[in-house]
């Protein structure tokens, strides 16, 4: 997709930037201790850290990738939402006051603080990095995937911008800058979200969702032997054909222009392509990308009110929405790359598909059509980490340090719980909103939702990516504040036993923050182009796998171990990130057939949680009389 | 190195209370979602039940999954405040 800037949006953008970084400095004159570093002191407002923990958790997966899947996919997007909102039952009814406890600055403060042990230091450390970088990878591509229509540049831009401001914002203060750049966005996020869902209500549902919607041509042609002989529309020629299985494309000719079409018996249905040529250039529509011929995509074929066929709603409420959805047709676009002489072709085919299926589970996950043992365990496998994922994620148990008291991180908990499971709601209508309004750009899902508000104007596009924008920063400032304090508190300090005074150990966190937001830039970048949401349910799978059986069962049994904490961080970190790396999704980045995979699952919790809890149950007891000593 | 909290407060009388009811929450929760990922995962055509407003199981479900979190989160707050306040002496954070 081609993406002008537009001076309004990058005003308001740069505006909202320095905002976020004025804050930062101002916050970062005041004196800084460790404390102050790694937990804000422990003495922000139980409110304000509530909405800084939605700020903190609504990252660039719920807003870009939760949008964006529930716009090409529907309902089965829609499970991210309620998985991610589902385990912070598990965070505040299990984990936040215990956590709050135990703990000092860090997740490995309260799983050490029993036994004070080597191992369990190390082990808690790397793991708190590990999943701290899965969750940056994502954040980092959502920060490439935005600045591409706001500002008009390429993708690797947004992600040395976002990694540098970021670098910024956590050397200057650390924690307490950190947490209200996190309060000001996760506020804005749900006020804005409410705005566009609003907006697409009072728009309602229409066959032509804008004026400049791009018509679909269909075409007439005659069929011999399975092939197109004639194509009976005046000024088409054939070129080529392709045929895999029930796919029949052929290429045609008109006025020097080369552009695919579908074969539905004997029709030609127009799809949109994008031709790799074999020496590096590439054609969209069969022209270049600059002359603009390369669309954006989404729309109703079918739109069924009150039992009755008709071609636009005019303004509706949100229960309307959905509920008509669910009786009418949308046209996806899916799709499919094969190879034509020496060039690579991707095209994106007409899909008309039921509203019953967008507004039910299957589309994305094979749970009913073409569904197997392994589809539906790795979809369980999904639904169990996102669940257990978010009570172990270590940028989220350190905002349990920044506030006085256990019964503070309750409250600021439940405040959090609100503020995400409205937000969440919320995505749905987005999701489906971007989905019927011509909005989505079909080379990334992630754009879905501030290109839905582009939809409706330049002023809440540029608002709503600004917010964004930020989004990214302070999920990234979180995530690297709780990098920095695994590598200069749990590994400089306490594993390996350096001697430093406070102004040092600030410094070592300092610049901790800077290898990680470098390390988070470079593989930013060659992620790009994966849907967030999906980078985002890694993660939560390593997090869940490495980090909560030890802390469930440090909290709930009394017989657990030093030895074996670790060793149930070293064993689900080690299986999570293993069965990740031989999932057919990593095949297609490793460019090999993803059917070849030595695993056959995408999402590796089913395997990785128990085995973790295993590993935890069978080293305690077999090692009960060293912790007797 | 010290591990302890960042910041001091008293004994809590309630823990022991709010442990348990946190306990028995999350065990309610974890079967309704366990409910809902069941039937997702063996019975993806029943998501397509009209339920209320023209709405589907799918969504009934899963917007009840979302609310449910929050209401039961504004019960188990209010029961711990309840507790603390009838165990505890005031602590620090309450002031806030």
């Amino acid at each position: 997709m081609i993406y002008t800037a537009s001076l309004f949006a990058i005003v308001i953008f740069v505006a909202f930037v320095l905002l976020v970084l004025g804050i930062s400095f101002y916050l970062g004159k005041k004196p800084s201790s460790v404390s102050g570093f790694f937990a804000a002191g422990g003495e922000i407002h139980w409110a304000v850290n509530g909405i800084a923990f939605a700020g903190d958790y609504l990252s660039a997966a719920s807003f870009l990738g939760i949008c964006g899947m529930i716009a090409v996919a529907g309902y089965d997007g829609f499970l991210y939402s309620i998985g991610y909102l589902a385990g912070w039952v598990v965070a505040l009814f299990v984990v936040a006051e215990p956590m709050k406890r135990l703990g000092k600055y860090t997740f490995t403060d309260a799983l050490d603080a029993k036994f004070n042990y080597k191992g369990i230091q190390l082990m808690a450390a790397i793991s708190t990095l590990v999943v701290s970088i899965c969750y940056l990878i994502p954040q980092m591509v959502g920060a490439g995937a935005l600045v591409k229509p706001l500002l008009g540049l390429p993708r690797e831009w947004g992600v040395i911008m976002v990694g540098s401001i970021v670098i910024l914002i956590v050397s200057t203060a650390g924690m307490k800058s950190t947490t209200y750049v996190q309060f000001i966005k996760g506020g804005l996020l749900i006020i804005f979200s409410s705005v566009l869902v609003f907006s697409v209500c009072h728009k309602g549902l229409s066959l032509k969702p804008q004026e400049s919607y791009h018509n679909f041509l269909t075409l007439n042609a005659s069929i011999q032997n399975g092939d197109v002989a004639k194509v009976i529309n005046p000024g088409y020629q054939i070129v080529s054909q392709y045929r895999q299985g029930g796919f029949h494309a052929v290429k045609l000719n008109i006025n020097g222009v080369n552009n695919w079409w579908k074969v539905n018996g004997t029709k030609l249905e127009e799809m949109l392509s994008i031709v790799k040529m074999k020496d590096g250039g590439k054609l969209y529509n069969g022209e270049p990308k600059a002359n603009r011929k390369f669309y954006q995509v989404g729309h109703m074929s079918k739109i069924i009110k009150d039992g009755q066929e008709i071609s636009k709603t005019g303004k509706i409420n949100p229960f309307q929405l959905l509920s008509i959805i669910d009786d009418s047709e949308v046209v996806r676009f899916t799709k499919k790359s094969f190879q034509d002489g020496d060039n690579k072709v991707d095209v994106w085919y007409q899909n008309p598909t039921s509203g019953k299926d967008i507004m039910r589970p299957g589309l994305k996950f094979k749970v009913d059509k073409g569904s197997d043992f392994w589809s539906k365990l790795n979809f369980v496998s999904l639904m169990l980490a996102l669940f257990f994922g978010t009570a172990a994620l270590p940028h989220i148990l350190i905002r349990y340090y920044t506030v006085p008291s256990p019964k503070c991180a309750r409250k600021s908990t439940i405040v959090a719980i609100s503020a995400i499971g409205f937000f969440y709601i919320l995505t749905l209508f987005m999701g489906l909103g971007a989905m019927v309004s011509g909005v989505i750009d079909v080379e990334s899902s992630n754009m879905a939702a501030p290109l839905l508000a582009k939809s409706f104007g330049v002023a809440i596009f540029s608002c709503i990516s600004a917010i964004a924008f930020a989004t990214v920063l302070g999920t990234v400032s979180g995530l690297i504040v709780a990098a920095s304090g695994a590598v200069a508190h749990d590994l400089m300090d306490n594993f390996m036993g350096i001697k430093m005074s406070d102004r040092e150990k600030v410094r070592a966190g300092k610049f901790a923050a800077v290898i990680v937001g470098i390390i988070a830039i470079i593989l930013g970048i060659l992620f790009k182009g994966m849907n967030v949401s999906y980078l985002v349910g890694w993660a939560f799978a390593v997090a869940a796998s490495a980090n909560l059986p030890a802390i469930l069962m440090l909290l709930f049994w009394k017989k657990t171990t030093a030895k074996g904490i670790t060793a149930s961080i070293f064993v689900g970190m080690v299986t999570a990130l293993g069965i990740i790396l031989a999932s057919p999704s990593m095949y297609v980045r490793y460019g090999l057939d993803p059917s070849t995979a030595i695993m056959p699952l995408n999402n590796p919790g089913i395997i990785s949680i128990p085995l973790s809890f295993l590993t935890l149950v069978g080293v305690s007891l077999c090692t009960q009389k060293v912790k007797q000593m | 190195m010290a591990h302890g909290p960042a910041t001091n407060w008293g004994t809590d009388n309630a823990s022991e209370f709010k442990t348990k009811m946190g306990i028995k929450l999350f065990l309610i929760y974890c079967f309704i979602y366990s409910g809902f990922v069941a039937i997702n995962t063996f019975l993806p055509k029943l998501m397509e039940l009209k339920i209320v407003f023209g709405l589907n199981l799918a969504c009934v479900y899963g917007f009840g999954l979302i609310i449910l979190a929050i209401i039961m989160g504004l019960t188990y707050n209010a029961a711990c405040s309840k507790a603390e306040t009838s165990m505890n002496k005031p602590e620090k954070g309450d002031r806030q």
